[in-house]
C-alpha cells in the first residue's frame, strides 16, 4: 500500500458508520422476526412506522423532530458522560429535576419578558439537573460508590418528587388535576416554523451538539475527558492532571444538559409539568448515544432515528395494532446490536493490528513506533 | 387498632415486601461473587412477574412460580450471553436488558390481554401457616404465616452461605469474581462459572417477580417491578455480599416500604409520594456507607478475558 496511514484513517472513519448501519439492520431483522412471532405483519407494522415518522411534512417536523428534541438533548448528556466513562444512567431523573426547576421559576418569578424569563428558566433547569447529578458524582469521587446504581436510584427519587410537587406545593391553582399551572407566555419557547409545532429547543439541541463536538475535539478540557474515558488509570498515573475534577465536570455538564431537556419539553410543548412527562427519554438516550458512538454530531442523526421510532411507534399502534411497548423493546435491541457489532469490529481490528505489527517486525520498523 | 396489632400488621407487610428483595438479592450476590454485576436484574424481575402471571393462568400458582423462575433465567441468559460470553460491557448490557424487558413484557401483556382491559385477576399463592410457630405473639404471623416464597428465602440463606463459603464450587465461584486470572490459572472455567452464576441470579429474580404478581397483588401490570431489581442490587451492597447480611438488609428495606402503608393507615393526609421515595433514598444512603462499608469482589464488572490482550 502506498499510503497506509491514509487507508487506516479512512477505515477508522468508515468502520463506525458501517457498524452502526449493521446494528440497525440487524435490529430491524430481529424486530421483524419478533413481530411476526407476535402475530403482527412486519410489513404492515414497518409501513405504518415509516409513514407515521416521515409520511408528510407535518409528521416529520411536528411529530418526529418534536420527539427528537428531548432525545437529542438527553442523548448528548449521556454521550458526554460516557465519553469520560461516567455511566450516567440518570438522565431521566435529571430531566425531571430540570423540568420542575424551570416550571417553578417560570410560575413564581414576576417576569414577563421572554428575554429574561427564558434564560432564567433554562439556567434553573440546568442547575437542577446538575444538582441531581452532583449526588452520584460526590458518591463516586468521595466514597467510591459506582454511579450506575446511584444514578438509577436518583431517577426514582426524582419521579416521586415530581409526583409529590405536582400533587402538592406546585399543584395548579384550580386544584383540579395533579399538574402545575400553565407557564406564562414569556416562558414559552417560540416555534421555529409558523404552522409547525417544532420549537426553538431543537435548535438549542443542535447548538449544544456542535459546541460539545468542538469542546471534545479542540480543547484541553475535552482532551482530558477523552483521556479519562480511554483509561482512567493511565490518566491518573500520567500525573498531568487529576481525574476527580474531570469526572465532576462530566457529571455536572451531563446533568445540566439533561435538566435543560426536561424544561425545554415543558416550555416548548406541554406548557405544564405533570406526572409522566417523559416516556423514558433518559433511557432511550443511552441508545441514542451508543448508536452515535458517543459522537455529538452523529447524535443528531441517531436522535432523529429514535425520534422517528417513537413517532412511528404511535402510528404503528394506531394503524397496525402493534402495542407501543414494542418501541422500547426495539430500542434495547439496538443497544445490544451495537454492543455485539462493536465486539466484532474490535476482534477484527485486533487481528489486523496484530498482522500489521508482524509485518513491521518482519521489515524491522516496529521498534519504538508502535 | 391496638399498638401491638399495628406493629404486628406492619411486620407482616414488611416481611412480605422483603421477600422479593431477598430472593433477587440472594441471586445477585452469587452473580456478583462470580464477578458479574447484572443491572438487567430488573429485567428478570419483570419477566418473572409476567411469566408468573401466565404460568398461573395455565397451571395455578406453583406453575406460576416455576414459569417466573424460568423466564427470569431466560432474560439473564441473554444478558450473560452478551456480557460474559461476548464480553460486552456489563453495565450497558444490563441496562439494555432492563429496557428491553420492560418493553417486551409490556408488548406481550398488551397483545395477550389488550391495552386497557380490566385488571388481570390471578389466583394468588396460598399462605402456609406453620403450626405453633405462627402463634408466637407479634413476630409469629410475620415470619411463619407467609407464602412459599418466604420459606424459600429462609432455606436459601443458610444454603447459599454454605455453598459460597464451605464448598469447592463456592470457592471456585468466588475466585472467578475476585481474580479471574488466578482462577483461570487454577483451572476454573471462568466464563462458564460466570454464565451459570448470572443465570441463577436471573432465576431468583424471576421468582421475586412471580412473587410480585402472585403473592402481593394477584395481577400483572406493566412496569410493576418498579425498580425492585435496582433496590435488590443496593441490598447486596448493604448486605455485604453475604446471605445473612442480605436477609437483614432486605428486611430493612421491606420495613421502609411497609412504613408507607402503616403510616397511611394512621394518617391519610401524609404525602404518600415522599414515602414511596423512601426505599430509594435509603438505598442511596446505604450505598453511601451510612450503615458501614464493605468491599466488593475485586473483579466485579471487569471484562474477562481482559480486552486487548
Amino acid at each position: 500500500m502506498s499510503n497506509p496511514s491514509h487507508a487506516a484513517r479512512f477505515r477508522a472513519d468508515l468502520l463506525p458508520v458501517l457498524g452502526a448501519a449493521t446494528a440497525l439492520l440487524a435490529t430491524m431483522a430481529i424486530a421483524a422476526a419478533l413481530l411476526a412471532l407476535g402475530g403482527h405483519s412486519p410489513g404492515i407494522a414497518f409501513g405504518a412506522l415509516v409513514r407515521g415518522a416521515f409520511g408528510s411534512w407535518h409528521n416529520f417536523v411536528s411529530v418526529t423532530l418534536v420527539q427528537t428534541t428531548p432525545l437529542l438533548l438527553t442523548g448528548l448528556a449521556v454521550a458526554l458522560a460516557f465519553k469520560a466513562r461516567v455511566w450516567n444512567i440518570g438522565a431521566e431523573g435529571q430531566l425531571h429535576a430540570g423540568a420542575l426547576a424551570g416550571v417553578a421559576v417560570a410560575v413564581s418569578l414576576p417576569l414577563s419578558s421572554s428575554l429574561l424569563l427564558l434564560p432564567a428558566t433554562l439556567l434553573a433547569a440546568a442547575a437542577a439537573g446538575a444538582l441531581w447529578a452532583a449526588v452520584p458524582a460526590a458518591m463516586k469521587t468521595r466514597m467510591g460508590v459506582g454511579e450506575v446504581i446511584t444514578t438509577l436510584l436518583m431517577n426514582f427519587v426524582a419521579l416521586f418528587l415530581a409526583q409529590f410537587l405536582v400533587q402538592g406545593p406546585l399543584r395548579e391553582s384550580r386544584g383540579a388535576l395533579p399538574q402545575t399551572d400553565a407557564i406564562p407566555a414569556g416562558a414559552e419557547l417560540p416555534v421555529l416554523i409558523p404552522g409547525f409545532r417544532l420549537h426553538l429547543g431543537f435548535l438549542i439541541g443542535i447548538l449544544i451538539a456542535v459546541a460539545l463536538w468542538l469542546y471534545l475535539s479542540r480543547t484541553a478540557g475535552g482532551f482530558r475527558i477523552r483521556a479519562v474515558g480511554a483509561s482512567p488509570r493511565a490518566a491518573e498515573v500520567s500525573g498531568r492532571f487529576r481525574t476527580g475534577p474531570v469526572i465532576w465536570r462530566a457529571f455536572l455538564a451531563s446533568g445540566a444538559i439533561a435538566g435543560m431537556a426536561g424544561w425545554i419539553q415543558v416550555s416548548g410543548i406541554t406548557r405544564r409539568m405533570y406526572e409522566g412527562l417523559s416516556p423514558g427519554w433518559g433511557y432511550t438516550a443511552i441508545a441514542v448515544a451508543l448508536l452515535a458512538r458517543l459522537h455529538p454530531l452523529a447524535a443528531v442523526l441517531t436522535a432523529i432515528v429514535f425520534g422517528a421510532l417513537s413517532a412511528g411507534g404511535a402510528a404503528m399502534q394506531r394503524e397496525a395494532g402493534v402495542p407501543d411497548a414494542w418501541v422500547r423493546g426495539i430500542e434495547a435491541l439496538v443497544i445490544l446490536a451495537v454492543l455485539a457489532v462493536d465486539r466484532g469490529l474490535q476482534a477484527f481490528s485486533d487481528r489486523t493490528a496484530r498482522g500489521e505489527t508482524r509485518r513491521r517486525a518482519q521489515t524491522g520498523t516496529a521498534s519504538g513506533l508502535a | 387498632m391496638s399498638d401491638l396489632a399495628v406493629l404486628s400488621s406492619f411486620l407482616v407487610s414488611a416481611v412480605g415486601l422483603a421477600v422479593p428483595l431477598a430472593l433477587a438479592a440472594l441471586g445477585e450476590t452469587v452473580s456478583q461473587r462470580a464477578g458479574v454485576i447484572n443491572i438487567g436484574l430488573e429485567g428478570s424481575v419483570i419477566w418473572g412477574a409476567l411469566g408468573g402471571a401466565l404460568g398461573s393462568l395455565a397451571g395455578g400458582g406453583y406453575a406460576g412460580l416455576l414459569a417466573g423462575a424460568l423466564t427470569g433465567a431466560a432474560a439473564a441468559f441473554i444478558f450473560a450471553a452478551f456480557a460474559v460470553r461476548l464480553n460486552t460491557d456489563q453495565i450497558i448490557t444490563g441496562t439494555a436488558v432492563t429496557i428491553g424487558s420492560l418493553g417486551f413484557t409490556g408488548a406481550v401483556y398488551q397483545s395477550r390481554f389488550g391495552a386497557t382491559g380490566v385488571a388481570l385477576e390471578l389466583e394468588t399463592l396460598p399462605v402456609w401457616e406453620v403450626p405453633l410457630l405462627s402463634r408466637i405473639p407479634v413476630i409469629g404471623p410475620a415470619l411463619f404465616d407467609q407464602e412459599l416464597t418466604a420459606y424459600l428465602v429462609y432455606v436459601m440463606v443458610p444454603l447459599l452461605a454454605w455453598f459460597l463459603f464451605r464448598t469447592r464450587w463456592g470457592l471456585a465461584l468466588r475466585a472467578a469474581g475476585e481474580s479471574p486470572e488466578a482462577a483461570h490459572a487454577a483451572g476454573v472455567p471462568v466464563v462458564r462459572t460466570r454464565m451459570l452464576a448470572a443465570v441463577f441470579a436471573g432465576a431468583m429474580a424471576g421468582l421475586a417477580g412471580a412473587h410480585l404478581s402472585l403473592a402481593h397483588t394477584g395481577t400483572f401490570t406493566e412496569n410493576m417491578s418498579a425498580g425492585k431489581g435496582f433496590i435488590a442490587i443496593a441490598v447486596v451492597v448493604l448486605g455485604r455480599w453475604r446471605p445473612a447480611g442480605i436477609l437483614a438488609a432486605a428486611l430493612f428495606f421491606g420495613g421502609a416500604e411497609a412504613l408507607q402503608f402503616t403510616l397511611q393507615a394512621v394518617d391519610a393526609d401524609l404525602p404518600y409520594p415522599l414515602f414511596l421515595a423512601l426505599p430509594y433514598v435509603l438505598s442511596l444512603a446505604a450505598l453511601a456507607g451510612w450503615f458501614g462499608r464493605s468491599r466488593a469482589p475485586e473483579g466485579l464488572a471487569l471484562p474477562w478475558p481482559r480486552r486487548g490482550h
